[in-house]
């Protein structure tokens, strides 16, 4: 057979890795036929809204739902009480602590929910909530995490205050854990003997990850085959059957969870909420579907928050800038329960990669966890578990460091990278970074926006200023960041029990195209376009042929999720083992229908040839065939093959940011006027997506540097719950993003990627507030808090002394 | 409430829908004419996922009571385009990788095809500052924007050589 098209366009055809394929899901979104939850209309579906709390402590004296009940089209008011005999008015949290899915007792966060409301449609139930009349005793607030460990006032009542918590011993009844990783005493010895210290406290303040869709579930009990379908906005679907199952007692194979469409997640979706239990109960009371959809002002206090961690740093070099020590300890606010969305064993997530892309040689990381009257959670919104806390953490002790050392923080940071061939590396609070190239990315950074010249225009700005005559400075914010993604491995990352690895499952079809199902799911991160890619360059099956499947834990194989940037690392291993698998199997049909053996006939492209004689060969269409319809000696008819992946390390991303920022001193308002990204996440699946997941990740680090936040008030109001108050930024606010890259592969990783998704936002947080906090380093600033917004802004000037 | 009946035109096709005095367009949208393209974000007019088109105007209509929407040109999503022929933006939306989770690419492209109505040959500043009440939260934009302007460029192309 001749071949009519030339090798590289055999190549091209595939759209697999490095190809920027056109995303596949675009056709239904751009027409608005998505699919989300929202979207789900089931025959006699009935609607379900909370009643909340309108306080953030207080006894629930009384509730009475008669007037409720009374109601025209209301089939329901679940409460406490009604939930308590089939236990399930509370639920565990990932944490390891529990959580109240209706008030019993007390409330201990504003907008906690209190009772249930099923009606007919939306407008009943919303009257109905209206109706329910709730008596509240009010109790002592507490809202900030230092008072909390001095204060008499218990704020869960549950807990014996001298048993120990999920993660150790509690040292105060409103304390949670503490988690501690390294070597203190050896890292105060270094530190008190340094030449130069450099000690600074920092706040990273509570945000939310605000997904456009909010949080939401359908639940259908089909009372007649005993089947309970969930429908739901799950970042991690089958972790919420195996959930479900527990907590209702429906055998798991009964239960199907479907992730529909999901519009975005950013670690919002991880947890499990109230909404999902009660529509659950709901519909098994009611036996009709039951939907549950928060609204905005719901979604912003009471769903998942993320960050509040209190930070203490001291860093320690000798006098030419080698750092010699880091000691961190944080006060990590929690809210009422402890929900936070980390591996059972990490307390505190990966905060212990707070060491950064630096070659530190002792350190230490303490972690202390507090309850407050405020809503629970401290998911990872867009950041593997608290690395974007970590990264902010060493990336200013760097700048306060270079302060200190009255040296350029550009080089201070060149001096202590890690070096190429320290790779694998393992650092002082025990991770072993796979692979690096810090130097060169930081040196084909700073050549690309032409650093010293930045430096030099930026003195001459200081001096005009000062001059008067102009009234804007000017900040140039770096930032290096090294992520720590892909979790598992199984060995160490669980998530309520369950071992992190993921899976995919693929079918080749007889007329040589294919169907992938993987335990991921896909929040718009494209990974019906992307991990198609993956399997194109594997089995030679063009990714146009292939259809990839998540979020129907009827179909997919069991996966731990889509969070973390782990869906690259993790299921995107097993995608590319799995088509291994495939391509085995395939060799050994080509070779039988080429009659030769099996070593003689290897991969090329789209076939197996046989070596040697290039014109010999089997296409993989023509193999998939012969794997349904010929009786092939000693194999099985079919070509299927199923991975089960656990990662032997996670993945190290990194990258090198610079922001070029103008700050009007009198107005407070930022201006970025550049800012360029560099990332290495190994191997490129497809620049188009990575690229766009970086502007993306970027957008949601300038939003939490320059002014989103989720703020309370003394008495625990939630004074940022509506987009209003809580920073969005528009078109209008964001830049353009220049973006570059090297090519680092994960040496362990099949195909050498890492995974990107959230590297932006975690480099990106440090780079924007790098650069305010560097326009006023002439004028002796030295650090001040996240969210630098217009008020802060002018507040800093103020307090420096540039209004006079 | 009493219920009142709405006579709207959407998407070129002659409606008649009971709806309540207090029910929101959107919702009598998406859940009682079946067009979930435009979404709810917010319900405070500041995401714009619910924008469609009324009567040649961006409207939001998650805070647009149904009744008022009486006699009313309303066009969605739906009726920009259909498989067999996609609007331009929505072709350009796919090309420059405009969109992620497609929870917001309904109201952006409704916004956008409205805005270069008003303005055919618009500048970036002028698409930034015209889709300013649209929130994405995914791609930080800047593809919108290109996909936005290539669309432009598109149609304009388009018009001259018919001209």
């Amino acid at each position: 057979m001749k071949d009519e098209i030339t090798r590289e366009e055999r190549v091209t055809n595939l759209k697999g890795l490095g190809s920027s394929r056109k995303r596949v899901e675009d056709a239904r979104f751009t027409q608005g036929k998505g699919h989300y939850v929202d979207d789900i209309n089931l025959p006699g579906m009935l609607t379900g809204d909370f009643v909340r709390s309108p306080y953030a402590h207080a006894r629930v004296k009384s509730i009475n739902i008669d007037a409720a009940m009374a109601l025209d089209g209301v089939v329901a008011v679940l409460t406490a009480k009604d939930l308590e005999p089939l236990s399930l008015h509370w639920m565990p949290t990932l944490a390891g602590d529990k959580q109240m899915v209706l008030a019993d007792g007390k409330v201990l966060f504003q907008g906690q929910e209190v009772a249930f409301v099923v009606a007919k449609d939306r407008y009943i139930a919303a009257d109905a909530v209206e109706l329910v009349e709730v008596e509240y005793e009010e109790l002592e607030v507490i809202v900030d995490p230092f008072k909390s460990l001095q204060s008499d006032v218990v704020l869960r009542e549950d807990l014996d205050p001298t048993a120990p918590g999920a993660h150790g011993p509690r040292k105060h009844h409103n304390h949670i854990f503490t988690w501690e990783v390294g070597d203190e005493d050896g890292t105060n010895a270094v530190i008190d003997d340094a030449d130069v210290v450099a000690t600074e406290e920092m706040y990273y303040h509570r945000t939310h990850p605000c997904p456009l869709e909010p949080c939401g579930s359908v639940a259908s009990m089909d009372k007649v085959n005993g089947k309970l379908t969930l429908y739901g906005t799950f970042q991690a679907p089958h972790v919420v059957r195996t959930v479900a199952s527990l907590l209702s007692g429906i055998e798991e194979h009964n239960i199907r969870v479907v992730s529909p469409d999901i519009g975005g997640g950013f670690g919002n979706k991880v947890g499990v909420y109230p909404g999902y239990v009660c529509s659950i109960v709901a519909s098994i009371v009611t036996g009709v579907p039951v939907k549950w959809v928060e609204d905005r002002m719901e979604n912003l206090m009471s769903t998942a928050f993320a960050r509040d961690y209190w930070m203490k740093g001291k860093i320690s070099a000798n006098k030419e800038g080698k750092i010699t020590g880091l000691h961190c300890h944080v006060t990590a606010d929690h809210g009422a329960f402890d929900a936070c969305a980390d591996p059972t064993k990490f307390p505190a997530g990966f905060m212990s990669i707070c060491t950064g892309s630096y070659d530190i040689p002792i350190a230490y990381l303490g972690v202390d966890g507090v309850y407050t009257n405020k809503a629970p959670g401290g998911v990872s919104y867009r950041c593997s578990f608290r690395v974007t806390e970590a990264v902010y953490f060493i990336e200013r002790m760097i700048e306060v460091l270079a302060i200190e050392l009255n040296m350029d923080a550009a080089e201070l940071r060149r001096i202590n990278f890690i070096k190429k061939e320290q790779f694998p590396y393992d650092s002082a609070l025990g991770w072993e970074y796979d692979s690096g190239d810090y130097h060169t990315a930081w040196d084909k950074a700073l050549k690309a926006v032409n650093y010293d010249g930045l430096r030099k225009e930026q003195a001459e700005r200081v001096a005009a200023f000062k001059r008067g005559e102009t009234r804007t400075i000017m900040g140039i914010g770096l930032s290096f960041f090294t992520e720590i993604v892909g979790a598992g491995p199984v060995k160490n990352c669980d998530i309520l029990g369950m071992g992190m690895f993921d899976s995919c499952e693929i079918r080749i079809h007889p007329t040589g195209s294919a169907i992938a199902r993987l335990g991921t799911i896909s929040q718009g991160q494209g990974h019906a376009t992307t991990f198609a890619q993956i399997l194109a360059s594997e089995i030679g099956i063009p990714a146009d042929s292939i259809t990839i499947e998540e979020g129907d834990t009827d179909t997919a194989p069991y996966g731990l999720g889509t969070y973390g940037s782990r869906s690259t690392p993790v299921a995107g291993a097993a995608t590319a083992m799995a088509g291994r698998k495939i391509r085995a199997k395939a060799q050994m049909i080509a070779a039988y229908l080429l009659e030769v053996h099996d070593d003689d006939v290897e991969f090329d492209v789209d076939r197996f040839v046989v070596k040697g004689a290039p014109e010999r060969f089997k296409t993989m269409g023509e193999i998939a065939y012969a794997a349904y319809n010929q009786a092939i000696p000693g194999l099985e008819p079919g070509l299927e093959a199923v991975s089960y992946y656990d990662p032997p390390n996670m993945t190290y991303p990194f990258g090198a940011y610079v922001c070029v920022m103008d700050i009007d001193v009198d107005t407070g308002v930022p201006t970025i006027k550049r800012f360029y990204a560099l990332d290495d996440c190994g191997t490129r699946i497809n620049p188009m997506v990575i690229e766009g997941q970086i502007h993306g990740g970027l957008t949601e680090a300038l939003a939490v540097a320059l002014g989103q936040e989720i703020a309370y008030d003394e008495m625990g109001n939630c004074k940022t719950a509506t987009l209003m108050d809580f920073f969005l930024p528009t078109a209008w606010e964001v830049p353009n993003f220049e973006t570059d890259f090297t090519v680092t592969p994960s040496p362990h990783h099949p195909i050498g990627a890492k995974g990107v998704g959230e590297s932006p936002h975690v480099g990106g947080v440090p780079c924007f507030s790098n650069a305010v906090q560097d326009a006023f380093r002439p004028f002796g600033n030295r650090h001040t808090n996240m969210p630098h917004d217009h008020w802060r802004i002018w507040k800093t000037a103020n307090d420096l002394g540039l209004h006079n | 409430m009493t219920n009142q009946i709405v006579k709207m035109t959407v998407n070129g096709e002659k409606k008649e829908i009971l709806a309540e005095p207090r029910e929101l367009l959107i919702y009598v949208l998406r859940e009682k004419l079946g067009l979930t393209g435009p979404h709810v974000g917010c319900e405070t007019s500041h995401c714009g996922a619910c924008t469609v088109e009324i009567d040649g105007k961006s409207v939001k209509s998650c805070t647009m009571f149904a009744v008022q929407a009486e006699g009313a040109e309303i066009t969605t999503i739906e009726g920009l385009g259909n498989p067999d022929k996609l609007h331009v933006l929505q072709e350009n939306f796919k090309e420059h990788h405009g969109l992620q989770c497609g929870y917001c690419t309904p109201g952006m492209i409704t916004r956008a095809h409205r805005l270069l109505q008003e303005n055919p040959n618009p500048t970036e500043e002028e698409v930034r500052f015209g889709i300013a009440g649209n929130i994405c939260r995914c791609t930080g934009y800047q593809n919108i924007v290109k996909s936005i302007l290539s669309a432009a460029a598109e149609l304009n192309a388009a018009k001259e050589a018919a001209q």
